[in-house]
């Protein structure tokens, strides 16, 4: 592989000097563990002048309860402190079992939740080297004008790989952004697009400070389907959060991640409350799963069984948390 | 293209104080092997998927291909050159010999380093903890099968 470009690292010790640092440097880029970001700078994915590192602020490493804020995470908390954290692990098992599911120990011990719900998207024709890209004209992405999975199409269809986004989003997390104009408290979900050229709506100087999930959480888990056991991007991850009263779904949420160009919710699971899990919910489960879902010729398995085993997971983690004694099969 | 200035990093490495002078942009694999000579540390797949430059930081398994050398400033690194104590190999290093948890070689510095940091954190892992932790680190010789044997062997105190 070849060597990093020259770049100089700042290590900012608060939120205001991070700011400053990005606005200072316009070619800059930030980072925390790095996991992702130096193979793709190897690759000659970015060439930036100046990187930030943001894990010596404080308000970032800090991972804990707070009244009512519930569990607040920092942005640069390692996925492994998440994981073993005993709040995380004890209440909140579907983050815990998304942090657990990145990679291997050692790429949690460096990895970050904010490097992980900010992960670039991915695609057979991007994650190459820069002599691969090039002999293939690159792409839309990145320094081409072609997107090869759709040629005929106009946008990037490279997908969003991260693990932790789902299992948030079912929880309905809610994420602080600092930049040039300050901070604010928006949806994780108001983060994404559908772009996978442009999936992060992060203006210039933006970073992740924390991420803020409600007390009481809703009984939920996350499930992937990967090429390699050991490690991998998921092919499709989902997470369900279900709440029931008695034997009604009364609260649903459903976000898939691999499968489109950012983590999503899945729409239209109001239809599903008021009835209990049953082999026909479950159909109808799977059903929506597959006509939301998008997956492309991104990774080298195909499209379709990436559709179909995103909804199989939906399945089978409803079936586990509605209680029900049978899995459905959308296919 | 701008370039990247040197400053002194100081870190401890194999129990001892260590300076070098490199870029922000120098990967501490590149420093082991190619400033410091410790070339135990293998370079494998070089983007973070197969274990070979796995080291220690602070007592952690981290990868030396991931990592870059400015990061280990003000902290402890350990290679598989520090683990033989006056010329005799570890228990773990010694079990690894004795099981047969080596063929080519090639993924075995790597793998000592991902069990020896979960030892020091588990004396007594199970089999699923020992897969779990070197779940980054590929082997194509072995099957892992004696790999997982001789950290047991490591565990229990033998050889």
């Amino acid at each position: 592989m070849e060597l990093l470009p020259p770049f100089h690292v700042a290590t900012p010790g608060s939120i205001a000097a991070a700011v400053a640092a990005g606005r200072h440097q316009e070619a800059s880029r930030f980072i925390a563990g790095g996991t992702d970001l130096m193979v793709n700078l190897r690759h000659g994915l970015g060439d930036p002048a100046a990187l930030i590192d943001l894990r010596g602020i404080p308000e970032l490493r800090h991972v804990g309860t707070t009244g009512p804020d519930g569990l607040v995470i920092g942005a640069a908390v390692t996925l492994a402190e998440l994981a073993e954290h005993p709040t995380v692990a004890t209440r909140y098992p579907a983050i815990a079992a998304a942090a657990t599911a990145v990679g291997a120990p050692a790429h949690r011990a460096a990895g970050t939740v904010g490097g992980n719900l900010c992960l670039d998207t991915r695609c057979i024709f991007y994650n190459r080297s820069a002599w691969w890209r090039e002999a293939n004209g690159f792409c839309l992405k990145y320094q081409g004008d072609t997107c090869h999975v759709a040629p005929t199409g106009k946008r990037c269809h490279a997908a969003f790989s991260g693990d932790l986004a789902p299992a948030l989003l079912a929880h309905a997390a809610e994420i602080d952004i600092a930049g040039p104009d300050g901070l604010r408290r928006q949806p994780l979900a108001a983060l994404y697009a559908e772009d996978g050229a442009a999936h992060l709506r992060l203006a210039a100087g933006e970073f992740l400070v924390r991420v803020i999930v409600a007390a009481d959480p809703w009984p939920a888990a996350y499930a992937k389907a990967r090429a390699r056991g050991a490690i991998d991007f998921p092919l499709a991850g989902v997470a369900v959060a279900l709440r029931r009263s008695g034997d009604d779904v009364d609260g649903l949420r459903v976000a898939l991640t691999g499968t489109n160009a950012r983590p999503f919710l899945l729409e239209g699971t109001e239809g599903l409350l008021g009835a209990p899990v049953s082999p026909a919910w479950l159909d109808r489960l799977g059903r929506l799963v597959q006509k939301q879902v998008s997956p492309m010729r991104t990774t080298l398995l195909a499209a379709q069984y990436r559709r179909r085993v995103a909804a199989a997971l939906a399945q089978r983690l409803a079936a586990t948390l509605g209680g029900a004694a049978v899995v459905g099969d959308a296919a | 293209m701008t370039q990247a200035t040197k400053q002194v990093r100081a870190f401890c490495l194999n129990g001892r104080a260590q300076e070098v002078l490199v870029a922000d942009n120098v990967l501490l694999l590149d420093t082991l092997r190619e400033a410091l000579g410790l070339t135990g540390t293998k370079r494998g797949c070089d983007g973070g998927e197969c274990g070979a430059c796995t080291v220690l930081i602070d007592g952690t398994p981290r990868l030396a291909c991931l990592t870059r050398t400015q990061e280990c400033d003000g902290h402890g690194v350990e290679t598989i050159e520090g683990l033989a104590e006056n010329g005799r190999m570890s228990r773990l290093q010694r079990a690894f010999h004795e099981r047969l948890g080596t063929q080519c070689g090639y993924c075995t510095p790597g793998m000592v380093m991902a069990a020896d940091g979960l030892l020091r954190r588990n004396p007594d892992p199970s089999v699923a903890e020992i897969r779990a932790a070197l779940a980054g680190n590929i082997c194509r010789c072995t099957g892992y099968v004696k790999i997982i044997e001789a950290i047991q062997d490591a565990a229990r105190g033998a050889p």
